[in-house]
């Protein structure tokens, strides 16, 4: 691939799909996802949020780039960290963050909470609470996929890539030519510990030759070298050409969890990561591309009423109510 | 017709031949069940009969195996896996137990996951400690995942289909003991699932089993009409959702209760049963009682193994000793 990506956006900017105004649509995502998680940790600070929450803030071009190469008919599965991966693939603002305030109105009326949010309606098969569970759901899924011409996608984290489950499936997705696209956000940190110091063989795309599969490692902090690997992994995919593995290397402005202030990472890190915001680093390019300042600004507003919108909506929604709400063990 | 026996392995088969032929959603995969039809000869032929998009063997990985059917249970196939002996379960056990079983409830009902993981269980087979074990008890205790089990040629046909056309996850267990065994065809074409059987009928006791104890329970049973003691024989078909009030119903008339498990005492099915039996039929009860398996693992040499399960003799031995009635005389 030659040229930088500013480059190669200047040139393809006629191509289906990479028109400044479908990035400039995929931006106004990035921003929804940043905007909601700033929402999310607002309203657990006030408790209105339960429990404990995985942020994703900083990793946004990861779910937009990929899910931007997919159908809404296609399947997702995300993890813990999963509120990008859901609003990406298009899970209404608002039914999540009802969901995550525990309210009847949530997109599993409640009965989720943050970590294993699951939206069939837009193919989301569920975000796994257990590192790596999303590698096995999205194989699954891409064992009906493949009948049906579909593509499933895996979103998982570095830590993942040292489960069973990674091993297990990505053999499994090769020997059957599965339509999969394994998509590993590595923001260098399985929970509070630095990758490299638990993870053999230095990058973890690499593992993908063991099993004779495609794989691409990429700044996952750049929309769009997320979407062109996407695009072509996905293409591969939906062609009958098997699995791909995307190491898409990323960082988190929060820390792991809700508790977790982050000062294991050092802080000329944080401060490089952070210049390479995703969110900064999409709108300067979009300005390079011709994208006017009001167009960007308008389009930002956009984002901050709906997600203002929503907040107000879900706080105002009712809690399950136990003698109405409590549901079955079994469907009959 | 009428006298023409049905084996216990033929019924898994035919049951499963004929949920892929009946439904194009079910799909049956699992290591060396395809082409070379199951360690224990339960499943063959039926990659030549359906092909390899329906029947497939798959990667020694249990625990993709079980992934790869909660995902595609969740989007529109039926899955019926084989994870080969049930002491295999513990590898799968994230997908089946935080995957599978919690779907319908978390998602909010917006999908079941319906799927079949079948297993041969059990010791008796001089397999040790790493083949013989029953994993019923392991998943019982999991909300949103059915755990049932035959102990007939009949009932296994007509359970296994029943819980492939389930909507629900399904854990099914084959007692490798009963393989072998014959009996008389179905009369139905399905069995209910979470519905136990009083397969002998009798005015004395209550004998609980599951699975291959039932057998042994019966046998027993056949020993003690000898003595002038009427043996009830209830097999629990199920142990989750378990079937208490056919048992409790049963005891209201003996008065008398034995639970017999292949399995621990302590963590049990048939504790968890005394348990719900008590509680709820305190007032009916004269004796209950468990015999269960020593707290070892299953051991190898055939003395050791023996003496580690509950057999016949013994299960009519304990019977009479608490019903005060003497041993048959031996001449």
């Amino acid at each position: 691939m030659a040229g930088t990506q500013t480059e190669r956006a200047h040139e393809r900017q006629d191509q289906p799909g990479e028109s400044p105004a479908e990035y400039l649509e995929r931006y106004g995502r990035m921003r929804l996802i940043r905007r909601f998680e700033e929402e999310i940790q607002r309203l657990f600070l006030k408790g209105e949020v339960h429990g404990t929450t995985h942020l994703s803030a900083g990793q946004e071009a990861v779910p937009v780039g990929i899910c931007s190469a997919l159908g809404p008919d296609d399947y997702v599965a995300g993890t813990y960290r999963g509120h990008g991966h859901a609003l990406a693939k298009g899970t209404e603002p608002e039914a999540l963050a009802a969901e995550m305030l525990g309210r009847a109105t949530g997109v599993c009326g409640g009965r989720a909470g943050s970590m294993n949010v699951i939206d069939l309606a837009h193919g989301l098969v569920g975000c796994f609470g257990i590192v790596g569970g999303s590698i096995a759901a999205a194989t699954g899924a891409a064992v009906s996929a493949q009948r049906q011409g579909k593509v499933a996608v895996a979103f998982f984290g570095d830590g993942a890539s040292n489960q069973g489950y990674f091993h297990e499936c990505l053999n499994w997705a090769q020997v059957y030519d599965l339509p999969v696209v394994y998509v590993c956000e590595n923001n260098f940190y399985g929970e509070f510990t630095p990758m490299a110091s638990v993870t053999a063989g230095g990058e973890i795309g690499i593992r993908a030759a063991s099993f004779g599969m495609q794989s691409q490692v990429l700044d996952g902090n750049d929309l769009w070298a997320v979407r062109e690997a996407a695009v072509e992994a996905v293409g591969r995919a939906r062609a009958g050409e098997g699995p791909t593995l995307l190491e898409c290397q990323t960082y988190r402005h929060y820390g792991h969890s809700k508790s977790d202030p982050a000062k294991y990472r050092p802080p000329d890190e944080v401060d490089r990561w952070l210049a390479r915001d995703p969110l900064e680093l999409a709108r300067a390019r979009l300005l390079d591309l011709g994208v006017h300042n009001e167009a960007l600004a308008a389009k930002e507003a956009e984002i901050d009423a709906r997600m203002d919108r929503a907040v107000e909506n879900a706080l105002a929604a009712p809690y399950p109510d136990p003698a109405e709400d409590a549901g079955s063990e079994f469907k009959e | 017709m009428s006298d023409e026996q049905l084996e216990f392995r033929r019924a898994i088969r035919d049951a499963l031949d004929e949920e892929i032929e009946r439904d194009p959603s079910v799909v049956f995969f699992g290591e060396d069940v395809a082409a070379a039809g199951g360690v224990f000869m339960t499943t063959p032929g039926l990659q030549e009969k359906h092909g390899h998009e329906r029947v497939f063997d798959t990667p020694i990985s249990e625990l993709a195996m079980a992934g790869a059917a909660f995902g595609a249970a969740v989007t529109g196939l039926r899955p019926v896996i084989e994870i080969m002996f049930g002491d295999f379960m513990a590898l799968p056990m994230d997908s089946l137990v935080n995957q599978s079983a919690k779907f319908w409830y978390v998602s909010n009902e917006q999908a079941s996951v319906p799927l079949v993981v079948r297993s041969a269980v059990g010791a008796g087979g001089r397999f040790g400690a790493m083949h013989s074990q029953i994993h019923g008890t392991w998943f019982q205790g999991i909300p949103g995942i059915k755990v049932v089990g035959p102990s007939s040629p009949a009932d296994a046909k007509g359970l296994l289909k029943s819980a492939i056309r389930d909507d629900n996850p399904v854990i099914f267990l084959e007692h490798k003991r009963l393989y072998s065994v014959k009996g008389p065809p179905p009369t139905e074409e399905t069995v209910p699932l979470g519905k136990a059987a009083v397969v002998r009928e009798g005015g004395d006791i209550t004998i609980v089993s599951a699975l291959r104890g039932v057998r042994d329970s019966l046998e027993a049973a056949e020993q003690l009409a000898g003595d002038g003691i009427d043996a009830e024989v209830v097999d629990i078909r199920s142990l989750r959702p378990l079937d208490h009030e056919t048992v409790l119903e049963s005891v209201a008339k003996t008065n008398r209760v034995l639970l017999v498990e292949e399995g621990t005492r302590v963590g049990g099915w048939a504790a968890n049963l005394l348990g719900i039996i008590t509680a709820e039929g305190l007032e009916e009860l004269d004796d209950a009682w468990i015999v269960a398996t020593e707290d070892t693992p299953a051991p190898y040499s055939p003395t050791l193994e023996d003496a580690w399960l509950p057999a016949a003799a013994e299960l009519a031995a304990a019977v009479r000793e608490r019903l005060g009635v003497a041993a048959p005389s031996r001449s």
